[in-house]
């Protein structure tokens, strides 16, 4: 059995804050890791209209949340990033798998939520025409590889607890629908992906996740009227593809 | 439980010029890993082999370990790590110290050879907007940097280390297209450039600026850009 080492009983007394907003599925990844972890920290709230000079000054960057603050340390940014510290730093249930390939799994396919999929499922949503049918075929394939990650009769990519890479696409469980629901495009169905299906209402349904999941119809209500703005940021990742493709590593 | 996978099981499918494959060749250079490395012809097409290690990106740097892929550099750095426990590691072992080195690895992932390719590959407004960011981008690494040796602080030459080094040739060809001088818009930067450039692992990994300013010219003319 661990015991706790002097080091950690420090790291845990240290008062943490997060610096987070409403809404944020990537505020959600660093609440559920604390929670997980049984961290207690105090929470933030940003209007992100309106930034702050706290979070200016802390994430001067990115000017983005979350931002984790621990004892006097400067602000550690980027959500993930944000994960694994908290799972280095403090003891209790590890979210990342011990083997080191594992390992390198689960953070090839964060980055490819955070990536190919997120931008894919962005296009889907808010583009039209033969441009959207294009997007929602590729969306539809990059949950089927999401899915795939899926362990064998395990409820979550973490095997029996919530892991890493459930924390990584927690967007899927929660985000997605509420989306689809404001563009009216199904992307992820019961029929299309059973597992995947399966897995987002055991993600949504647990215990500790429910305790930072925001609230669906208060969601619903914030997101709805930006519907224009989704369109046009649809519109500029259209644009910027052409300007962005990898030359020497995608050719 | 202890890997029964030796060093020689190592083998990298690169491309010569991709700064991406350098920061794994300068891990495993750091770290003394034998490895067998394999030269992917990227303006020929892709080889099988790649196509499988790599389905979902098909794209270089893949390190194969016992014949398992790893894919993305900065994944395959950290795997190294943590897979070679008894060699030098890049990411230092504090908990915050890593999670600063992550944070600025991915600042360096998402800004440089995104910006760096529309300098030299667009014309008019976009390249004026590319040129103000790259020198943003600069000045950002060059307040990181401070006045320390390496990113690396205290642990010495790191994991932020090997993933800016390889963008140290691709600065004369920023500069020509963007008509700037690293020199003068980031001096520490610039003479971090020449630091890093001197140390074993770097120097043997990468190209000369020439070489990468002449491969630019190739990807143009390739693809009918003036």
């Amino acid at each position: 059995m661990r015991h706790q080492s002097k080091q950690a009983l420090v790291m845990m007394s240290e008062p943490v804050k997060l610096i987070g907003c409403f809404g944020s599925p990537v505020v959600h990844r660093a609440e559920l890791a604390l929670r997980l972890k049984g961290v207690p920290y105090e929470l933030i709230t940003e209007d992100l209209n309106n930034k702050s000079e706290m979070l200016l000054k802390h994430n001067p960057v990115h000017q983005k949340v979350p931002v984790l603050l621990h004892g006097d340390r400067p602000a550690i940014c980027e959500s993930l990033v944000i994960v694994e510290y908290v799972d280095e730093a403090f003891d209790g249930p590890p979210l990342m798998p011990a083997d080191p390939l594992a390992r390198a799994a689960v953070r090839f396919w964060a980055s490819f939520m955070d990536k190919e999929c997120r931008e894919s499922m962005w296009m889907a949503l808010w583009t039209d025409g033969e441009e959207q049918a294009g997007a929602i075929s590729a969306a539809k394939a990059n949950l089927t590889l999401i899915e795939g990650q899926l362990p064998e009769g395990k409820r979550f990519f973490g095997g029996d607890t919530i892991g890493f890479l459930d924390i990584a696409v927690s967007w899927i469980a929660h985000w997605m629908e509420i989306f689809e629901e404001i563009a009216g495009v199904r992307l992820l169905t019961e029929e299309g992906h059973p597992t995947l299906y399966r897995w987002a209402r055991e993600y949504t349904a647990n215990q500790t996740v429910r305790l930072c999941l925001p609230d669906r119809d208060r969601l619903l209500a914030a997101l709805a009227p930006s519907r224009e703005i989704f369109v046009s940021i649809a519109k500029t990742m259209s644009t910027q593809k052409q300007y962005s493709v990898c030359w020497i590593c995608n050719i | 439980m202890a890997s029964e996978k030796s060093s020689s099981d190592l083998t990298l499918l690169d491309f010569w010029v991709s700064p991406f494959g350098q920061r794994v060749r300068i891990a495993l250079a750091e770290k003394n890993l034998p490895y067998e490395y394999v030269e992917e012809d990227l303006l020929a097409g892709k080889s099988e082999r790649l196509l499988q290690s790599n389905p979902v990106h098909k794209k270089i740097p893949v390190l194969l370990h016992g014949g398992k892929p790893v894919n993305e550099s900065l994944i395959i750095v950290q795997y190294l790590d943590e897979a070679f426990p008894d060699t030098p590691s890049l990411l230092p072992s504090d908990p915050y110290a890593r999670a600063q080195a992550r944070f600025w690895a991915d600042y360096v992932d998402k800004k440089v050879y995104d910006c760096g390719t529309r300098l030299w590959k667009l014309k008019g407004e976009p390249q004026a907007q590319a040129r103000a960011e790259m020198l943003e981008i600069l000045k950002t690494l060059e307040t990181e940097l401070g006045d320390k040796e390496f990113f690396g602080g205290e642990h010495g030459f790191g994991f932020v280390d090997a993933a800016f080094a390889p963008f140290t040739p691709w600065f004369m060809s920023y500069e020509k297209y963007g008509e700037f001088k690293v020199a003068e818009v980031a001096p520490k930067i610039a003479a971090w450039a020449e630091r890093v450039g001197k140390r074993e692992s770097v120097a043997k990994s990468l190209y000369s600026p020439d070489k990468v300013y002449d491969h630019i010219g190739v990807l143009k003319k390739k693809y009918g850009i003036e």
